[in-house]
């Protein structure tokens, strides 16, 4: 009985072997074509790495390390190149972004995760999304004609008039500002920081809400003595996404931010951002050191978010280990 | 099974993202033989490229001229007078277009380049006053001498600095300060508002320059017409300069400044034509000069041609015909109605006679066209 089992048994085993081996060949395959794409990836950031070093040379030879610590731009009469105003701009327009935003986005996720109820999660989470797909142009025509109008100015206005003592406050109030530029992309990178840490919350087990519940914690402590620090790592990558945003935008900062390239320390004052610098002459570059020079800036701006993102990784990964080893002891 | 279905769908998915990647490259050969078709055969497509400032006239003329010569298809892309002139320079295009006039070396680089001035276009300076009650100030102000050099060197601070009030005493001019208001974006209309400044102010030659960016002393950028005119209606007590068509649709105030013969010209077609005629006879070779600060009494000082950019000795000869037709339709009494509809101002006769004279000494291979 059991010899005759085995061997009606056997061409399906066979059979199931040969499929899985088929499939463990179609798994290499799949593998190879996975590899292929992240090795494509990689490639093309070393590509574009390659092109803006090797198309700066002139710029580079001009003016060498000085590139970085000089603040002229004189691309008609003297022909010098500087690039320190538009790399504090954009340092400082992100950091004013990431200000306005993760206190933002985070709250509307932890909202939209933990305590709004379900009617509300869906519509208010769309309406969130949809911020993400307005054209950036768009952003900056209404921040240009709008926001700075209506909120911007009077804020600065209020501002500069109590803590103007304060060299970041320091007037005169135009409008167009690095102020209004941050503000800007503040509300651009909210709808990415907010998507993807609501989609942290949402993914930590129910288990880890319950046990901090059942040993007395409140709603308030649930959420940030347990939930906040389980998915600390996803929340990190949320915040670098949207950092990646504002470090690299440019038409809707090039409307808003005034275009100057004064080196003051005031958020009030007009500045001017890498991209913005790009966008702005690129076109009409009509000389080689000129245009050289503008890819040299390109060439900071990816050293800049590459960095960044270095540092962001280390960051997550301490953290994330650090975690581990907590829910360990 | 259920793995299997996944993994398949995956690669499915993988497969068509592949697809899709090297689809675009090969979809407009195909969608090219049913565009092309549509018009009558032989149809023969000429490539350009440069210049923004023009590009709103480039395609009306194209688009009308479509209907004129049907074989032909224009095909324009505004990327800027730069690179409209590397493209023309490598002849990867068969015309630019460039606000800017070439210099000599990136004429020796191009042997047998010609620039074409098409049409003209003027700048108007517009400003955002308010008097001491908080009324807006609508008539328009006179700016005499280097008053605009100076203020955009930071020098004049104060809208009622003793030469601007010297030159309105109808107006009461507020004590203000002037917040100057500057292209941010490299543009021809920014070579010419520098050119003017230049022109006038030996002082802002010297420390500024002319371009299609410069080094500002003072003062915010704004990105585009629209930023310019967004920044000036927002600041009280701003100046800025814009196209002239731009300040017309947008209802500014057109400011009037003072020309080198003394008078107070306001911009305008007439205006601008006058300035044209007044360097009529000093074209050369060739084919563009700056008009800015003209002699004439009616000369409107802030005001620059744009150019077309064409092989004097082209290579293919049925596009270098139908390339020269089209000029010609466009210096012709359509091109000139399209021209001023738009608030460019097309050239004036002393100066359309010399041009057509050089464009019909294009040749072919070295031969006269239409043999």
């Amino acid at each position: 009985m059991t010899a005759q089992s085995k061997i009606t048994a056997s061409p399906f085993i066979t059979l199931s072997t040969r499929i899985r081996r088929t499939w463990r060949h179609g798994d290499r395959v799949f593998q190879g074509l996975l590899i292929l794409s992240s090795l494509l990836t990689l490639a093309l950031v070393v590509a574009i790495g390659y092109e803006l070093w090797k198309n700066s040379a002139l710029s580079r030879q001009a003016f060498g390390l000085a590139f970085i610590f000089t603040s002229r731009w004189d691309p008609a009469l003297n022909r010098v190149f500087g690039a320190l105003p538009f790399i504090q701009g954009t340092l400082v327009t992100s950091a004013i972004a990431l200000l306005g935003a993760v206190p933002l986005s985070l709250g509307t996720a932890i909202f939209l995760a933990e305590l709004a109820p379900r009617w509300l999660r869906q519509p208010v989470g769309f309406l969130v999304e949809l911020l993400a797909a307005i054209p950036s142009v768009v952003y900056g025509l209404w921040g240009l004609f709008v926001y700075i109008p209506a909120f911007v100015r009077p804020a600065s206005l209020m501002l500069n008039k109590t803590l103007g003592w304060l060299p970041i406050f320091e007037g005169p109030v135009f409008g167009p500002s690095r102020l209004a530029a941050g503000l800007l992309l503040a509300i651009m990178i909210l709808p990415t920081i907010t998507a993807i840490s609501r989609d942290v919350f949402l993914a930590i087990p129910d288990s880890q809400r319950e046990a901090a519940l059942a040993l007395g914690a409140t709603r308030w402590e649930a959420i940030w003595q347990v939930l906040v620090p389980y998915g600390l790592s996803g929340l990190l990558g949320a915040i670098i996404l949207g950092l990646g945003r504002a470090l690299g935008e440019t038409i809707a900062v090039t409307m808003v931010i005034g275009n100057n390239l004064d080196l003051s320390l005031s958020l009030l004052h007009p500045g001017y951002t890498m991209s913005s610098v790009i966008a702005n002459e690129f076109t009409e570059a009509t000389y080689d050191l000129y245009l050289q020079a503008l890819i040299e800036i390109g060439l900071i701006l990816f050293v800049i978010t590459l960095l960044i993102n270095l540092i962001a990784r280390l960051l997550i990964w301490r953290v994330s280990r650090r975690v581990i080893v907590e829910a360990r002891a | 099974m259920r793995r299997s279905i996944l993994i398949s769908v995956s690669l499915f998915v993988l497969g068509g993202l592949i697809l899709a990647a090297c689809a675009p490259a090969a979809s407009p050969v195909a969608s090219q033989p049913t565009a092309t078709g549509q018009l009558a055969a032989g149809s023969i497509q000429i490539n350009g490229a440069g210049a923004t400032f023009p590009f709103p006239l480039y395609s009306r003329w194209f688009y009308d001229y479509a209907f004129v010569d049907p074989s032909v298809r224009f095909n324009y892309q505004s990327i800027g007078s730069g690179g409209g002139i590397q493209q023309i320079t490598q002849k990867t295009v068969d015309f630019g277009a460039s606000d800017a006039i070439l210099s000599n070396e990136q004429l020796a680089a191009a042997p047998g380049l010609q620039m074409f001035p098409t049409v003209a276009g003027a700048e108007a300076i517009v400003v955002n006053l308010k008097d001491a009650q908080g009324n807006p100030i609508t008539t328009p102000l006179k700016f005499p001498g280097t008053t605009i050099a100076d203020i955009y060197l930071g020098k004049i601070t104060k809208w009622n600095d003793p030469l601007l009030t010297a030159a309105n005493p109808d107006v009461k001019l507020p004590d203000q300060n002037i917040i100057v208001v500057h292209r941010s974006d490299g543009s021809g209309t920014t070579y010419i508002f520098t050119d003017y400044l230049s022109s006038v102010s030996q002082e802002w030659k010297t420390k500024v320059g002319k371009g299609t960016s410069v080094d500002w002393p003072v003062g915010l950028g704004g990105k585009g017409n629209e930023g310019v005119a967004g920044t000036v209606s927002q600041n009280v007590g701003s100046i800025g300069y814009v196209e002239l068509a731009y300040a017309l649709q947008n209802k500014f105030v057109i400011n009037l400044i003072q020309n080198q013969a003394g008078a107070y010209v306001a911009p305008s077609m007439e205006t601008t034509q006058s300035a044209m005629t007044d360097f009529g006879s000093n074209l050369g070779e060739k084919l563009a000069l700056s008009i800015v600060n003209g002699p004439g009494k009616n000369s409107y000082p802030i005001a620059g041609y744009t150019y077309m950019l064409l092989y004097m000795n082209q290579q293919d000869c049925v596009k270098a015909d139908k390339i020269v037709q089209f000029m010609k339709w466009a210096y012709g009494p359509n091109g000139t109605k399209d021209a001023s509809d738009l608030s460019y101002v097309p050239l004036p006769d002393a100066v359309k006679q010399q041009v057509l004279a050089r464009l019909a000494q294009i040749t072919c291979q070295g031969k006269p066209l239409g043999n």
